[in-house]
């Protein structure tokens, strides 16, 4: 039978995906405090998956030109400029002559220019109002660029500066929507935990993408089918790292098992917030959350959205049950009136 | 295969029979995922190496398959980088197998306006040639005051930083041997 | 350093881990700022005021590490009475010759040296860029000193640091670079409270600092502070430098340069050095303390190595083979002799002066007016390309009908498709498996030139001319294998590690190298590296099974050191300075030197030695001279000879700068190299009239997802596509004074082109305060060329061509420009346009910056009036 939360609260996915002691499940860490926005998770996974190129285009999303997690970039580095005080630093720009912050103006302007991610639905980074929060400033609410940059409200210069940068990625969900509405199989549950589109049964039929609450799988425009992160099946199936997280540079991304990722990232908010970062928080940690956690986690700086990362996601399947219940009920009662219609006919 | 193990081998029939009811993992695997290894598990052979980009000079384990480099990365062992790679580094592998590499000789004639083909051989005794006239049409043997100068200011040459100890030393030997003075690198840049 | 060296970043981002502060400075707030825990912005080229401002700091603290310094720096030494001071003449030296820009450097000298040895004048060690030399040894110096260890004497070195740096007060820092004065404080107290017995700092820079036109100047200011503190020769300590390419490195220590031979020795020059015995003797200085004193040994070795059999005592080695340096003859002076149609032919072997090298119209005009061009190269680069697709075919300047150059493109190897070392930024020699053949064509450098000298000498066997001697004699019989004849790389690295000929044992360190032709050694500081017959380089012990050393990953010259000078590492009488900060210490038991790193000191000689009267050579060298390739065994706070624009830094202008200094009346380094030709116009500075022509200071330096001239990452799809276009960072304050809006178009002019940019409008960008005015920078990368995958205008192109003087290097990270909306116009209207600049800024008749500018009282902040 399946498990009571099969499609809901806490679980463990792989036994409950058929698997008869699997391995413990694996998973990110991605620590945004240590990342430096090199790429290196971009390229690595680009040369070992072999994901096309996404395009040539200079977004202005500060250095961000991937612009979003899309079929043909897996991962994706966010960076957000913000006229705020990164905690362990003193302020960048005191006592320079300078005027006030610019970032939610830039930020909106780069995300009017940002290219069609080709996800649909899912968070959209090409919305000015998202843009002006990534830049953490005021709310944006004129147009972009109707008047020159700096000739601001004459507000306080800006004194406080910082450079978030983070490594997104599929978030591999307890409750994966996209493999629950798949209907060929093609998503599958790994005996690691985590969740893969299968290239050789994947039918191009899109259910899984508008299933996905955070805008991550996506279609691929030339052939039709779905990709994302496979967190390195085949890599992980011989005991090697996934490629991003055996290039990164910082430790900003570490592969392991989830349960001692999670120890280790509650240790790291702690130390944090004893260095005077009490903004620093985990995001997608926690089994009862709307998708039941998630095999990629982040320890964030800033709200989730700041990001680009839904605040509160939940797993668009979670009401299937009922949602079948009442269809059931409904098409009962259908059957019903029909007979007591098609009977009441009778004389 | 037989009727039965390709019966078996329907995922609704793993879904039914298996533990999977829901279909949504071991009964769904696909051939293809069954099949999938790691290509590094399976290259011919690994060449420890170096990263070709900045003097960091992180370690690379290059693994080729069939004759060909299928995959980069970083080196574990390495004291240095700990198996590390930035996004130059992440890269090695689509630099080498780029399909924009030039993989012959090019020839552009005076006054030219198209690259044409050239022979390797050809080329190389055709640099023989023009070294040896411009050698020739520039030497100088003694100053103004009878002292050696054993040169040539007839030709230069840039470049060395991106190269191996070993080119180099051969470089600076040959065209120190014939006169050649003007020979520089990045160093100087 | 996570912008361009990301992997090495992991150890200050482990450093933080441990509780280390991280400040960083820069022109704009980089990731490597966004990691840290302070940033400074600064005006580009002040950084000698920055730093002098450090040492101020230090020494009106007596924050120094006192014991370190006495024992081991040049503080306590006395400087001759002749020596007169920058606060004495406006800003320059004494010995200054105003006919040819340089200093009679006689009056820097220790008291009691009757001369400065060297053979050479300045203006020659500038035209041949001598300071290289010095890259692993100090200049030469009389061994014996005198000295008052009380430091109180008023010509003791330490006194007279005092009074150069007295007016490199807080508020001038602030005035020069822009740098409010806490945050001033706030590094000065986290770099001297971290520095002493228990901790150390260190201090990295990315080789930028070297393109300045005081750039060797820069370096030798973090050294002071690094000696000062006592951060030499210590673990955590150190001046590291970030180079940017492979094996730069050892292409400097195996130098493909004009006035180095392999392990620093000078090439031959015409008049100082006729003879064997005059070269070797200018290199040992017969009396000089240290390993320099077996410079004829290392000579002999490489002529050996270079003619072999034919390299006897009896005609000297073969010295006379060796070509002769006249002045300078490097890559700029070459460009411009290019132009004026002096030179024939051109090598490029993975190099891109088109893209890469300063003022990069000249780069290409050159290489239109050569006889042949040589690329050689794994992708299809401007360089080979400029005779097609050059911006000066649009502006008509290039036609290919008319452009006579012959270009040869042969395709490279890359670095997996042959075998060899790199040496890489901490000299660190590591061997790379070949691990597939080169596709079609594509041949190793090792091929191209083996096989180049073999067709050459084939061609000249039955010569008779004297000339052809050199190449015949030479020893060029390498063993080749495979399908193509690749010569073998390891056979070439053992004759670099160099043998003993009659019995072909390679050896196993230099001091088994021999005078009189019975070895051979074709690099001496590289010798070891093939020691006991085993490629060292090759040796790949994991890190996690060593000590954080890793003796055993690779081969470290000189004899596997990983750390310089690390006796400083133990104090005076040899016991570490703190048990935290233990590295190399005297083993009495034993009476020898031990640790966990190579000692750099003779095994056995104990700290309490100390050398006769008049010992000289390694003899001379005192059991507490940690400097043992120092001439007195000293470190340099303070440098006697050797550094051509003087024997302490100074705060000099960049050569185009928006203000007047603020520190002298001297405006820029008066020894600065200048090269005075049609082609090298330069944007008029304080006091000349016109500077605001170009008001703005421009920089430019790397992006993570690209290298340097593009040609490894614009042609490579996945980092094409992170950094897709040229692009300009500006302040929001600049883009509403320049009406510049975010991804609209800008371009940037100057006296020697007009480059366009798509405009970034940033907060990571900031204006600063200078000296009351407010200054605005920029900042550009300098990837972008007219080939590959993603193309874009050369940032390069802006720069003229001015280099600092002891190691001929461009001035490329700062310049003066105007900024303006727009794309830039296109033919004969861009032609028009920098002209029209030239013309506003009175410089279409060429008037250079005058090198001397202390009659000029003009600046506002004259402390001298």
């Amino acid at each position: 039978m399946p498990h009571a939360n099969a499609l809901y609260g806490p679980l463990d996915p792989a036994p409950d995906a058929g698997y008869e002691n699997p391995p413990p499940r694996m998973g990110f860490f991605t620590d945004t405090s240590v990342c430096i926005g090199c790429k290196a998770c971009e390229v690595a996974c680009k040369e070992w998956n072999g994901v096309p190129e996404s395009g040539l285009d200079l977004l202005g999303m500060s250095y961000d030109n991937t612009g979003a997690l899309t079929a043909n970039s897996w991962r994706h580095v966010a960076f957000v400029e913000q006229p705020r005080s990164a905690g362990w630093a003193t302020p960048a720009f005191a006592g320079d002559p300078d005027g006030p912050a610019i970032s939610p103006v830039t930020a909106a302007a780069g995300a009017r220019t940002s290219t069609d991610t080709g996800t649909d639905p899912g968070l959209d980074t090409g919305s000015p109002a998202v843009a002006a929060r990534m830049s953490g400033g005021p709310e944006f609410l004129g147009m972009p660029g109707a008047q020159p940059p700096g000739r601001g409200s004459g507000a306080e210069g800006r004194t406080d500066f910082r450079w978030l940068m983070m490594s997104d990625v599929c978030k591999h969900c307890t409750h994966a929507a996209c493999l629950d509405v798949c209907p060929t199989g093609s998503l599958f549950r790994t005996e690691f935990g985590t969740v893969v589109v299968q290239e050789d049964i994947c039918n191009g039929c899109g259910y899984c993408i508008s299933a996905c609450p955070y805008g991550v799988i996506d279609q691929r425009k030339d052939d039709g089918r779905a990709w994302k992160c496979t967190l390195c099946y085949d890599r992980l199936g011989v005991g090697m790292t996934p490629a991003c997280a055996q290039a990164c540079p910082t430790e900003s991304i570490q592969y392991g098992e989830l349960d001692e990722l999670r120890e280790r990232a509650a240790a790291r908010v702690a130390k944090l917030h004893e260095r005077g970062v009490p903004e620093a928080r985990l995001y997608g940690h926690d089994p009862n959350d709307g998708v039941g956690g998630d095999g990629a986690f982040f320890l964030l700086l800033d709200e989730p959205e700041v990001y680009g990362l839904p605040p509160d996601p939940i797993v668009t399947t979670r009401d299937l049950p009922a949602m079948w219940r009442r269809a059931g009920l409904a098409a009962m009662t259908m059957a019903v009136a029909a007979a007591v219609a098609f009977l009441g006919r009778r004389p | 295969m037989g009727v039965r193990s390709w019966f078996e081998g329907w995922p609704v029939y793993r879904q039914l029979t298996g533990t999977d009811p829901l279909g949504r993992g071991a009964a769904a695997k696909s051939d293809g995922s069954r099949a999938l290894t790691a290509r590094t598990d399976t290259a011919d052979s690994v060449a420890r190496s170096v990263c070709p980009y900045c003097a960091v000079g992180c370690g690379q384990r290059v693994f080729v398959k069939d004759g060909r480099v299928s995959q980069i990365e970083g080196d574990p062992d390495s004291p240095i980088s700990r198996g590390r790679l930035c996004p130059k580094g992440s890269a090695s592998k689509s630099l080498v197998t780029s399909p924009l590499r030039q993989t012959t000789v090019r020839y552009r004639r005076p006054y030219g306006t198209e690259w044409e083909d050239l022979d390797l051989d050809t080329a190389l005794n055709m640099i023989a040639d023009r070294v040896l006239a411009a050698r020739d049409e520039t030497w100088e043997d003694v100053d103004a005051e009878g002292r050696p100068l054993n040169r040539t200011l007839g030709i230069s040459s840039l470049g060395g930083a991106t190269l191996d100890n070993e080119e180099n030393y051969l470089i600076k030997k040959l065209f120190t041997a014939m006169g050649a003075l003007q020979i520089e690198n990045q160093a100087r840049i | 350093m996570a912008e361009a060296h990301p992997v090495g970043f992991q150890w200050v981002m482990e450093a933080k881990r441990r509780g280390a502060k991280v400040f960083h400075v820069d022109p704009r707030f980089t990731r490597t700022s966004a990691l840290a825990d302070s940033y400074l912005p600064i005006r580009a080229g002040t950084d000698i005021a920055l730093l002098g401002g450090v040492v101020r700091y230090i020494l009106d603290n007596e924050l120094d590490f006192r014991e370190y310094v006495v024992a081991y720096t040049n503080a306590a030494t006395i400087v001759t009475e002749e020596y007169a001071d920058t606060e004495d003449i406006h800003g320059l030296f004494s010995g200054f010759n105003d006919d040819n820009a340089t200093y009679d450097q006689a009056s820097w000298r220790y008291q009691g040296h009757s001369q400065n040895q060297t053979t050479r004048d300045s203006e020659t060690q500038r035209e041949t860029a001598a300071g290289l030399e010095n890259e692993s040894h100090g200049a030469p110096v009389g061994g014996e000193t005198e000295r008052d260890e009380t430091l109180q004497h008023p010509r003791c070195v330490y006194q007279i640091l005092k009074r150069h740096f007295a007016r490199y007060t807080p508020e001038m820092v602030e005035r020069v670079c822009g740098i409010p004065q806490e945050k001033f404080f706030e590094l000065a107290r986290a770099w001297t409270e971290n520095s002493g017995r228990d901790r150390t700092g260190m201090l990295v820079y990315s080789v930028g600092w070297t393109q300045h036109s005081v750039g060797v100047q820069y370096i030798r200011t973090g050294a002071i502070i690094q000696l000062l503190l006592g951060n030499v020769g210590r673990p955590g300590g150190g001046v590291m430098a970030l180079r940017g390419h492979a094996s730069i490195q050892g292409s400097t220590d195996i130098p493909t340069l004009f006035n180095l031979l392999p392990g620093y020795l000078p090439m031959p020059h015409h008049a100082n050095h006729p003879t064997l015995d005059e070269w070797v003797d200018s290199i040992a200085h017969p009396g000089q303390k240290g390993f320099w004193g077996n410079a004829r040994t290392y000579g002999v070795n490489l002529l050996k190595a270079y003619w072999g059999d034919a390299a006897t005592a009896d005609n000297d080695y073969c010295y006379g083979y060796l070509p002769r340096m006249t002045g300078d003859h490097g890559t700029y002076q070459q460009v411009l002799d290019m132009i004026d149609g002096k030179l024939k032919g051109y090598f490029l072997l993975g190099q891109n002066p088109a893209v890469g090298s300063a003022h990069g119209r000249a780069q290409r005009l050159g290489m239109a007016n050569l006889d042949w061009l040589v690329v050689r190269d794994l992708f299809m680069i401007e360089s080979a390309t400029f005779w097609q697709n050059a911006p000066e075919i649009e502006t008509g300047e290039i036609a290919p009908e008319r452009c006579r150059t012959e270009v040869f493109f042969l395709p490279a190897a890359s670095h997996v498709e042959k075998e060899g070392t790199f040496t890489q930024t901490q000299r660190l020699l590591q061997w790379r498996e070949k691990a597939v053949e080169p596709p079609g064509d594509a041949r190793s450098e090792l091929w191209f030139f083996y096989h180049l000298g073999r067709v050459i000498r084939e061609r000249l066997a039955t010569s008779t001319k004297p000339r052809d001697r050199a190449l015949l004699d030479l020893a060029w019989d390498y063993p080749t294998h495979g399908p193509t004849d690749e010569p073998s790389a390891e056979a070439v690295l053992r004759e670099i590690n160099g043998y003993d000929v009659a019995t072909g044992r390679p050896l196993a360190s230099f001091t088994e190298m021999k005078d009189d032709g019975s070895t051979v050694g074709g690099c001496w500081i590289y010798t070891g590296v093939y020691a006991d017959g085993v490629n060292q380089a090759a040796r790949r012990k994991p890190g996690s099974e060593q000590s954080l050393v890793a003796p055993e990953w690779g081969w470290a010259w000189p004899a596997n050191r990983r750390i310089l000078y690390n006796r400083a590492s133990a104090d005076p009488d040899g016991n570490p300075w703190s048990e935290r900060k233990r590295y190399v210490w005297w083993d009495a038991d034993k009476s020898e030197w031990t640790g966990y790193d190579v000692p750099d000191f003779e095994k056995t000689k104990p700290p309490s030695y100390r050398p006769a009267h008049d010992a000289s050579g390694v003899a001379g060298i005192a059991g507490d001279d940690p400097f043992i390739l120092q001439g007195d065994g000293k470190g340099w706070l303070y440098a006697p000879t050797g550094v051509l624009d003087g024997p302490m830094p100074t705060h000099y202008e960049p050569v185009e700068s928006p203000v007047r200094n603020p520190l002298y009346r001297q405006q820029a380094n008066p020894t600065r190299k200048v090269y005075t030709h049609p082609i090298n116009t330069l944007n008029p500075s304080p006091p000349q009239e016109h500077s605001q022509v170009f008001p703005y200071v421009f920089t430019v330096s790397r992006l993570t997802e690209h290298h340097t001239a593009g040609g490894m990452s614009r042609t490579v799809s996945p980092l094409a596509e992170l950094q897709p276009e040229m692009f300009v960072e500006v302040s929001p304050e600049l883009a509403a004074l320049r009406g510049l809006s975010h991804l609209g178009w800008a371009h940037l002019v100057t006296s020697r082109a007009a480059v366009e940019a798509k405009v970034l409008v940033t907060d990571r960008v900031t204006p600063l305060r200078v000296d009351g005015r407010i200054i605005h920078q920029v900042w550009l990368p300098y990837h972008f060329g007219y080939e590959g995958l993603v193309t874009g205008d050369s940032a390069n192109d802006l720069f003229g061509i001015t280099l600092d003087p002891n190691v001929l290097i461009q001035e490329s990270k700062v310049g003066t420009c105007d900024v303006r909306p727009g794309r830039r116009p296109r033919g004969q209207d861009l032609v028009d346009l920098v002209v029209d600049y030239r013309r506003r800024s009175g410089n279409l008749v060429h008037r250079y910056p005058p090198m001397v500018t202390t009659d000029v009282a003009d600046s506002s902040s004259d402390q001298e009036a």
